[in-house]
């Protein structure tokens, strides 16, 4: 079967054709296939917000292509069904919430779509509970915590029945607590509910809880692979600019005081066990 | 300061008022604003006053919010009052000088404030029982005959949501700002008037900026939820017309013809 969403020789330049032109993706080849939790990282300007834009056609490539779900992105009249398919939650709580009250900004992406209204309602009511905010159904947004607003943007994305849920670095500017309901919150719908999910992030230890970790720089796919797999390799990551996962990092210091420590820890767990033989 | 702030003058209630359709609502204030126009004897006020005092007592909002509705606009109405008794020609009945005061000036300028009163009365009271977004809700699905002629119905709505939806997130900002700019030596209190203002630049140029910004992503995430303008779209909140909307109605339309047939007959 074919992947979810794949890129081929997908390229993006910014201010095409002008002095300032900028080429943000060169040349990018990537797989997702259903059901995948994978996660983005790279330094500032690596390309990974640009390259989360490609997958539901906020942004066109330059050159190459993207398919989502088997449609090309810059076919104009599928749009919108690319958007459906993959949604998209951002960076700023405030910024993605458009309505007065939680449940008619869950109700947004419904009514675009041009579900009906008795629809509509049931849609409200699963996508809240599945992040957890259906006792806030009838609040305002900006009486809701940070980590309260990305979950109801998740649910306004989950309404639109996605296949694909792209958080544009969207616990960035949470604060640790926030942080941890919405990672909680995006695990248990990949795990439960088999929703492929594409996380971009600048948290390491956030990225070592995916499936497969895909390490841009320079508008290029530099590592691509599993989270023990990417993360054992500390002197590339450092060279672009990367940290490690705390565990990983915790596992180099140790190797290099001279503990027999194996590649690729990344959780505390397996740490746990390690130190404890 | 922003905590917990209700935009517009909204009065949560559960009053047969507040439980009016808000198109029904809408409607009624309308006709009733046009019909205090063509009043001109006594006895038509007496109706208006007497239909004003009953939705008032339905909807059980204290006197005092309808109050602080007309205080605005009080200097207008005295103004009005006194050119009126002043400017038009008839019996004299106070001189001072070469200023007259006249019988005719003092009813048509009474009559004229009467009716000024009433306007703003009742519509704030349409403001007092509805809620912000039930009256934009009602506002798009009145003005939506008109989207063939090319008003821009939905859009009109549409805006008006996102202005209520940023008000307080704007207001929040706004204090952060302004925080932040007295961290670093504004001072916003003191001085005279333009002292005052001036101060407020370095408040409102933040303030603009980082607006841009916001609808800019906003503009894209509403984008990224498959928004494409009016068309095709559904709603989610039906709004239903009940019993009590028909006799709104029906009272409103009895009121109204009572009050051609003072005029007229």
């Amino acid at each position: 079967m074919a992947a979810l969403i794949s890129t081929e020789g997908l390229g993006h330049l910014y201010n095409q054709g002008q002095p300032n032109e900028v080429a943000a993706l060169v040349d990018v080849d990537v797989a997702i296939e259903g059901g995948e939790f994978i996660a983005v990282v790279g330094p500032n300007g690596s390309g990974k917000s640009t390259l989360a834009k490609h997958f539901n056609a906020l942004l066109l490539p330059t050159s190459g292509r993207v398919l989502v779900g088997g449609i090309d992105t810059r076919d104009q009249a599928r749009m919108w069904e690319v958007r459906r398919m993959a949604g998209m939650v951002f960076q700023n709580p405030d910024n993605q919430i458009v309505a007065t009250t939680v449940e008619e900004d869950v109700a947004f992406g419904p009514e675009n779509l041009g579900v009906p209204p008795a629809d509509i309602g049931t849609r409200i009511e699963q996508a809240l509970r599945w992040v957890g905010m259906l006792e806030h159904r009838r609040h305002a947004p900006h009486l809701l915590s940070g980590g309260q607003k990305q979950r109801v943007a998740i649910a306004g994305v989950l309404a639109m029945k996605p296949r694909c849920l792209i958080l544009d670095e969207a616990t960035a500017m949470l604060d640790p607590v926030g942080r941890d309901e919405v990672m909680a919150t995006v695990k248990w719908l990949n795990r439960e509910e088999g929703l492929t999910v594409v996380h971009i992030t600048h948290f390491m230890d956030e990225a070592a809880e995916a499936d497969r970790v895909l390490v841009m720089d320079r508008g290029q796919v530099r590592f691509a692979g599993a989270p023990r797999e990417v993360f054992s390799r500390p002197t590339e990551l450092r060279q672009i600019g990367l940290d490690l996962p705390a565990m990983a990092e915790l596992a180099d210091r140790l190797r290099r005081a001279g503990l027999e420590v194996p590649a690729g820890v990344t959780s505390v767990e397996e740490m746990v066990d390690l130190l404890c033989r | 300061m922003s905590r917990g702030l209700t935009v517009g003058q909204y009065l949560p209630g559960e009053s047969v008022i507040h439980r009016l359709d808000p198109r029904t609502k809408i409607a009624i204030v309308s006709v009733y604003v046009l019909a205090l126009f063509i009043i001109n004897n006594p006895w038509g006020y007496v109706a208006a006053v007497v239909f004003a005092v009953v939705a008032l007592a339905l909807s059980a909002v204290p006197l005092r919010y309808m109050l602080d509705g007309i205080k605005p606009i009080l200097v207008l109405i005295l103004l009005t009052l006194t050119l009126n008794v002043f400017m038009t020609p008839g019996t004299p009945i106070w001189r001072f000088g070469r200023v007259v005061a006249t019988r005719e000036g003092l009813i048509t300028g009474g009559f004229l404030a009467f009716r000024l009163i009433l306007l703003i009365a009742v519509t704030s009271l349409l403001t007092l029982t509805t809620s912000p977004v039930a009256l934009t809700d009602g506002l798009e699905r009145l003005l939506k005959p008109f989207a063939r002629l090319g008003l821009p119905a939905h859009e009109l709505a549409m805006m008006m949501t996102i202005a209520l939806r940023f008000i307080p997130t704007l207001l929040e900002e706004a204090e952060k700002i302004m925080k932040a700019q007295m961290a670093r030596g504004t001072d916003f209190e003191s001085g005279n008037l333009v002292r005052r203002t001036k101060a407020l630049i370095p408040l409102l140029v933040p303030l603009f900026i980082s607006s841009f910004r916001r609808a800019d992503e906003l503009a894209m995430a509403m984008e990224a939820r498959g928004y494409h303008g009016g068309a095709g779209r559904t709603r989610f909140r039906q709004l239903r017309v009940g019993p009590a909307d028909y006799v709104a109605g029906a009272v409103t339309a009895v009121f109204v013809a009572g009050l051609v047939y003072l005029r007229f007959r």
